[in-house]
């Protein structure tokens, strides 16, 4: 029973980190709270649905496509929309509120292309939905398929950004903007690329939690929400952070569902991101950032 | 489109402000306004003058959270009602008089405050001669009392509720028609006790439902209901709307030793449930859920893993009339009708249009009408029962490829249900 529970929080954990990553390296690298991040996913889980419904073609191929299509989606807005508000700026505070407001605008405006083309309905298909055999116990194979992905980006982006040069130019924006340009690096084309690559992971996590969960034009608020939770909980552009406060998240949705009442799983998800914010306020690798 | 304008406005940003550009786009913004306004200002009610049309209004969920279920049971209805219609010539007067309705349509957004709005809007500025009431047993008592004061018969349907007895009572033009929590538990109970009785489940049932309007409804409705019948729930837990993970619970669904599945869901977590049970060879011998399983894209979707599974709602598949408007549905608006308030829906606008041809515009004999008169539709012949539509059927099933309704059990054309549910494809 313990096994089985362990598990399937793993995997419940691996949807959420997954979905968290690209969140954080928006904001973390391009300093930019992006609040249509959620209606990104759904775009890209419409995307998937037509790729499996309409051509046939298996999602996963279909990431071929629809990945580099988050990346440029990113790029532009990140050219049209938000550098000229990098560039008035001033200072950090006042790029983040109208950052929040920018895209805040922009939720709607994707979210009522989405309403026009596809309609209210709810969306759903079946992919890779049979059961696995992990340790005893049956999780189903797409969400697993969340979870193998999530460490692989994760694990993939950390090493990347922490032994390549170019990780290190990326981490170099991140961390001091202004002093960057300073030391030759272009942080106009990092910020850019950083939020790019943001795109491009929402785009991922889309078309796997198309695989398995039912949604809407109008469900894109709901990863919005739980993608900022495992953000701020495990540090603001830390990848490793946001697979780790994922997974915690996934373990104790679990566990409070199997083991105390599943009416109490949100109350106890807010309750350990209070107690892990009051404990490290920057988050769980908040401070490890550099 | 919307890029290109971004970057205009993002060269006219680098253009310092180039004061000539601004001003003139501003201009051609305040013009484009006038315009706009203009319009709405000429559409605005003729009254005086002859009628040459009938206006009928409505607000409705087309986007946010409730679009889902709005734009699958309520608003293809409406618009496939008001197309016939007019493409019949119009609504029919007693003095056989047509006229073509006019429809003045809001969307709410799913907010409970929009749709208050909207719809004293259209009683005292559109001054729409009839209103068809929202989606959802929420928005339909919100409104309730708006509809009361300004004198408008009320055909609520996609709203459960067992209060519907008192709220004839306090709104005297209220109608509805979809039941009660009640109604459904007692004869999903009704349905169990006949397969115990039969020896083909075990007294035990394993229950969840959605800490949410719907599912508390039926959750409170069904506990008396099984315990009266003589079953034991051994596993009762709600869950907070949006779960996404529903594994703990049907592992301890499995290990409860119950029977029989009970969950009162809403559409997403229906879907998942269905999903997750397959993963987990989870085959309770009866499966029920909730909101969703009656859509067609759940027959669809699910395919032969959908045989056996019961829900709320059924339809009769031997009723032609039915089978009729299901094909015209489909025709019409490009999707098929859900299977359980879809119908329900079309009858109450062909009661609302039988009434108006009976008695006339007036919208207190039209009520009067609504309420005793008898009226042949889509469901056969209708009357209702102190404003309720009481002849419904509660239960349905998947049997190849249908959503066959299976109770009450004692109705007349009800399928004997497939026990025990077939094992996972």
């Amino acid at each position: 029973m313990l096994t089985t529970t362990l598990i399937a929080g793993l995997v419940l954990g691996g949807t959420y980190a997954l979905v968290a990553m690209g969140l954080t390296i928006q904001y973390g690298i391009a300093r930019t709270m992006n609040l249509a991040y959620g209606e990104t996913i759904i775009a890209a889980a419409f995307a998937a649905y037509l790729v499996h419904n309409s051509l046939g073609i298996s999602p996963i191929l279909g990431l071929v496509l629809i990945a580099p299509a988050g990346f440029a989606f990113g790029w532009l807005v990140y050219r049209l929309l938000l550098r000229p508000l990098v560039r008035r700026s001033k200072g950090g505070a006042a790029l983040e509120i109208d950052s929040i407001l920018a895209t805040f605008g922009l939720l709607f405006v994707i979210q009522g292309v989405m309403q026009v083309g596809f309609g209210g309905n709810y969306i759903s298909y079946s992919y890779m939905n049979f059961g696995v055999d992990v340790l005893g116990a049956s999780v189903a194979a797409n969400r697993l398929l969340a979870l193998v992905l999530a460490l692989a980006i994760g694990g993939g982006l950390y090493l990347l950004l922490t032994h390549t040069r170019w990780g290190t130019a990326l981490r170099a924006v991140a961390v001091a903007p202004a002093s960057a340009p300073l030391v030759g690096i272009d942080a106009d084309r990092a910020a850019r690329f950083g939020f790019a690559l943001g795109g491009a992971l929402a785009a991922c996590g889309g078309v796997v939690i198309s695989m398995y969960q039912t949604f809407t034009a109008s469900s894109g608020v709901i990863f919005t929400m739980k993608a900022l939770i495992v953000v701020i909980m495990g540090g603001v552009g830390n990848l490793a952070g946001a697979l780790s406060a994922g997974l915690i998240l996934g373990l104790v949705e679990t566990f409070v569902a199997t083991y105390v009442s599943p009416g109490l799983t949100l109350a106890a998800v807010y309750l350990i991101f209070l107690a892990i914010l009051l404990w490290r306020p920057s988050g769980l690798f908040g401070k490890a950032r550099r | 489109m919307g890029l290109s304008a971004m970057r205009a406005e993002e060269r006219a940003d680098r253009e310092d402000f180039s004061m000539t550009t601004v001003t003139r786009r501003r201009a051609l913004r305040y013009f484009g306004m006038s315009v706009a306004l203009g319009a709405v200002i000429a559409a605005l009610p003729s009254a005086a003058q002859d009628r040459t049309s009938v206006k009928i209004g409505y607000a409705i969920s087309k986007t946010g959270p409730n679009s889902g279920g709005a734009g699958i049971t309520t608003l293809p209805n409406y618009v496939l009602w008001a197309k016939e219609v007019n493409d019949a010539g119009g609504l029919e007067m007693p003095d056989g008089k047509k006229l073509p309705i006019e429809v003045v349509e809001y969307d709410d957004r799913s907010s409970a405050e929009e749709v208050v709005r909207a719809i004293e809007r259209l009683a005292t500025q559109d001054k729409v001669d009839f209103i068809l009431p929202p989606w959802g047993t929420g928005f339909n008592l919100a409104v309730a009392p708006l509809f009361d004061r300004f004198g408008y018969p009320q055909l609520a349907v996609s709203a459960v509720t067992d209060k519907a007895p008192e709220f004839v009572k306090r709104w005297k033009k209220s109608y509805w028609l979809l039941g009660g929590g009640h109604d459904y538990t007692s004869a999903l109970a009704g349905l169990l006790t006949k397969a115990a009785g039969e020896g083909t489940i075990n007294k035990k049932i394993a229950m969840i439902s959605v800490a949410d309007g719907f599912g508390i409804d039926l959750v409170t409705a069904a506990r008396p209901s099984f315990k009266d019948a003589g079953f034991e729930v051994v596993y009762d837990v709600t869950y907070p709307a949006g779960t996404t993970d529903f594994t703990p619970m049907i592992n301890e669904a499995a290990g409860s030793g119950a029977d029989t599945f009970v969950a009162f869901s809403y559409p997403p977590e229906t879907f998942a449930i269905t999903q997750q049970a397959q993963v987990a060879k989870f085959n309770p011998k009866i499966l029920y859920l909730g909101v969703g399983t009656g859509f067609p894209v759940y027959g669809e979707k699910n395919g032969a893993n959908a045989e056996g599974i019961m829900s709320l709602g059924g339809i009769d598949p031997k009723n032609e009339a039915n089978a009729a408007y299901r094909k015209r549905h489909q025709e019409v608006t490009g999707q098929a009708p859900d299977l359980w308030g879809s119908v329900i829906t079309y009858n109450s606008l062909q009661m609302l249009q039988e009434a108006i041809k009976r008695r006339g515009l007036d919208r207190d004999a039209v009520a009067d009408e609504l309420s005793n008169g008898t009226f042949q539709t889509v469901l056969g012949e209708v009357k209702l029962e102190d404003n309720q539509l009481r002849k419904l059927w509660f239960g349905g099933q998947w049997q190849s490829g249908q959503f066959v309704a299976v109770a009450p059990v004692d109705r007349e054309g009800a399928a004997p249900a497939i026990l025990p549910k077939p094992a996972w494809k």
